[in-house]
């Protein structure tokens, strides 16, 4: 059997459970080393990452293991996450985004929150909701060709965009 | 402040109170996961970074309203005995026990709401209540973080919801769980079906103490296991929905079995009162085994209803730290079997034993015709 990444002849064969189903991966002496197949517990969190699955391995994204990405404010790396399972801080979550988006495939029931928002953030967070349906909306619009519609939505986009600057320097201005 | 003698001495408000559904359904617990922006995860901190995380938090919780003259203790400054009490009363994690420097507890005075500060998160705040009321819980515990929120600045995210040390609690934060008492689905061969299918629409299903603990005393604990992608209501809404159709499982076999036979049922709960008031050396798990079938005859009318309560009090009362800490001192494993089976007896002496007239009167309206 062939390796998964480089097409070598494979020695090592995972089998997984991961969300109910059962995945295989075969790999080479050398690519095994690399991706750190010693711990399956732990290879399981990097494939988890790397949102690979049998038969269409990517190969190894930059932010893994080794790559020295931190996270600015508490100094965090993914190795320390394949390590630990768990975060350093809130802010390794935008430091770390697209990999938490496709760790987080299948390990809850969708991506987006949609529960309770702390009261003082509750306009923001409206606010940021309602640009996002609007350029999902802008986009639609653009790819059937429906330009006046188009207009129309990124004129409501740059209003909101004009309040909310407003509103940003209004609150500056009131600082200390 | 309250001292942990005082907080101790009487059992917690769910732990007596009546609470609807009581007899299948022995409490609802509502767990929220919160933490501060711009401060490293407790696990991740150091030593001084945990301290001053600590000293962000512990003046907004103790000064919370539901907070007034309530407990409040450094974890370091309690013995291990202390922290075990408060695990067996489910008042801090096992998790949380374990924690070294800069982890405190916050236990509002009768029991029903607990913060544990520096857990794995910063903020995990517990609402607890008698029998099925996940709502009621929710409510008080989400009042808590509304106040909490004005005095605090919170990591949440627009997209992913209140930022959490495990990426398994995004979004609400949320871990809403109920214990269920499932005798009759065990003894009818029926629990694997129904744990399986309450597994198959993404909900857990625990033993008594949480995660990777076995099922004791017949005890399940259902909870949900996602976290983001769907609202508080939702999950609650979905949560009961499933726990209110597990009791009714647990009705109808309840019934079944008296039905099909009584005799066994009777035999079981017989024999469980012969060893509860009579046995000089108990284990932990004999204890339950036989209080569960006890708190099955007190519902099924076998025993006074009040037997329910009194199995409850006791499922509490004979763990290893309790006994320890009524007893004074630490004691050995054979030393506890002896004074467990001292504290039931005692507290069962009053019991009388089983009425077994349904049984009687099941054989006097339903005659083998054979006889005729």
């Amino acid at each position: 059997m062939d390796c998964d990444i480089c097409g070598k002849h494979a020695k090592v064969h995972l089998t997984q459970l991961v969300g109910g189903q059962i995945k295989k991966i075969t790999l080479c002496d050398d690519c095994a080393k690399e991706k750190g197949v010693t711990d399956p517990t732990g290879f399981a969190l990097a494939e988890m990452l790397l949102g690979k699955t049998p038969g269409k391995v990517v190969p190894a994204a930059p932010a893994v293991a080794g790559s020295g990405r931190k996270c600015p404010t508490c100094g965090f790396t993914l190795e320390d996450l394949r390590r630990i399972r768990r975060f350093g801080c809130a802010d390794c979550y935008n430091t770390f985004r697209d990999d938490v988006n496709q760790m987080l495939r299948g390990m809850h029931k969708g991506p987006k929150h949609c529960g309770k928002v702390p009261a003082g953030m509750m306009e923001l967070h409206e606010r940021t909701q309602r640009l996002e349906e609007l350029r999902g909306k802008l986009d639609q619009a653009i790819t059937s060709e429906n330009y006046e519609e188009a207009a129309g939505l990124r004129d409501e986009i740059r209003q909101i965009e004009i309040r909310a600057a407003a509103a940003k320097q209004t609150t500056d201005d009131s600082l200390p | 402040m309250m001292r942990f003698t005082t907080l101790i001495k009487n059992p917690a408000d769910w732990m007596t109170g009546e609470g609807a559904d009581n007899a299948i359904v022995l409490t609802s617990r509502i767990r929220l996961a919160r933490n501060l922006r711009g401060e490293s995860f407790p696990g991740w901190a150091k030593k001084e970074e945990r301290r001053h995380a600590l000293e962000v938090m512990r003046p907004a919780v103790e000064g919370l309203s539901v907070m007034k003259d309530a407990f409040s203790q450094e974890l370091d400054d309690l013995t291990s005995v202390q922290k075990q009490v408060l695990v067996e009363r489910h008042l801090i994690s096992r998790e949380h026990a374990a924690r070294g420097e800069g982890s405190a507890a916050v236990i509002e005075r009768r029991q029903s709401i607990a913060l544990m500060l520096n857990e794995e998160d910063h903020l995990r705040m517990q609402a607890i209540r008698p029998g099925m009321s996940l709502r009621g819980a929710f409510e008080s515990l989400s009042a808590i973080d509304d106040e909490l929120e004005n005095a605090l600045e919170l990591a949440f995210d627009h997209e992913l919801g209140y930022l959490t040390t495990c990426p398994t609690n995004l979004g609400t934060g949320l871990r809403a769980s109920a214990m269920l008492h499932l005798p009759a689905l065990v003894l009818s061969d029926q629990i694997g079906q129904v744990l399986q299918a309450v597994n198959k629409i993404g909900l857990a299903v625990r033993g008594l103490y949480g995660e990777g603990t076995e099922s004791l005393g017949n005890l399940f604990q259902i909870s949900n296991q996602s976290t983001l992608g769907e609202s508080e209501e939702t999950i609650l809404r979905r949560l009961e929905r499933v726990i209110s159709q597990v009791a009714t499982h647990e009705r109808n076999a309840r019934d079944k079995l008296l039905e099909d036979d009584p005799a066994m049922v009777s035999d079981k709960i017989g024999r469980a009162y012969g060893v509860l008031r009579h046995a000089w050396i108990i284990d932990s798990k004999e204890a339950l085994t036989h209080l569960s079938l006890l708190r099955l005859g007190g519902d099924l009318g076998f025993l006074p209803q009040d037997t329910v309560k009194t199995c409850d009090a006791l499922l509490m009362d004979i763990q290893p730290a309790h006994l320890q800490l009524h007893s004074g001192r630490k004691m050995t494993p054979e030393e506890r079997d002896s004074i467990r089976a001292e504290i039931v007896r005692g507290r069962l002496q009053s019991l009388e034993a089983p009425d077994i007239r349904s049984t009687r009167k099941k054989d006097e309206s339903d005659p083998d015709p054979e006889i005729l």
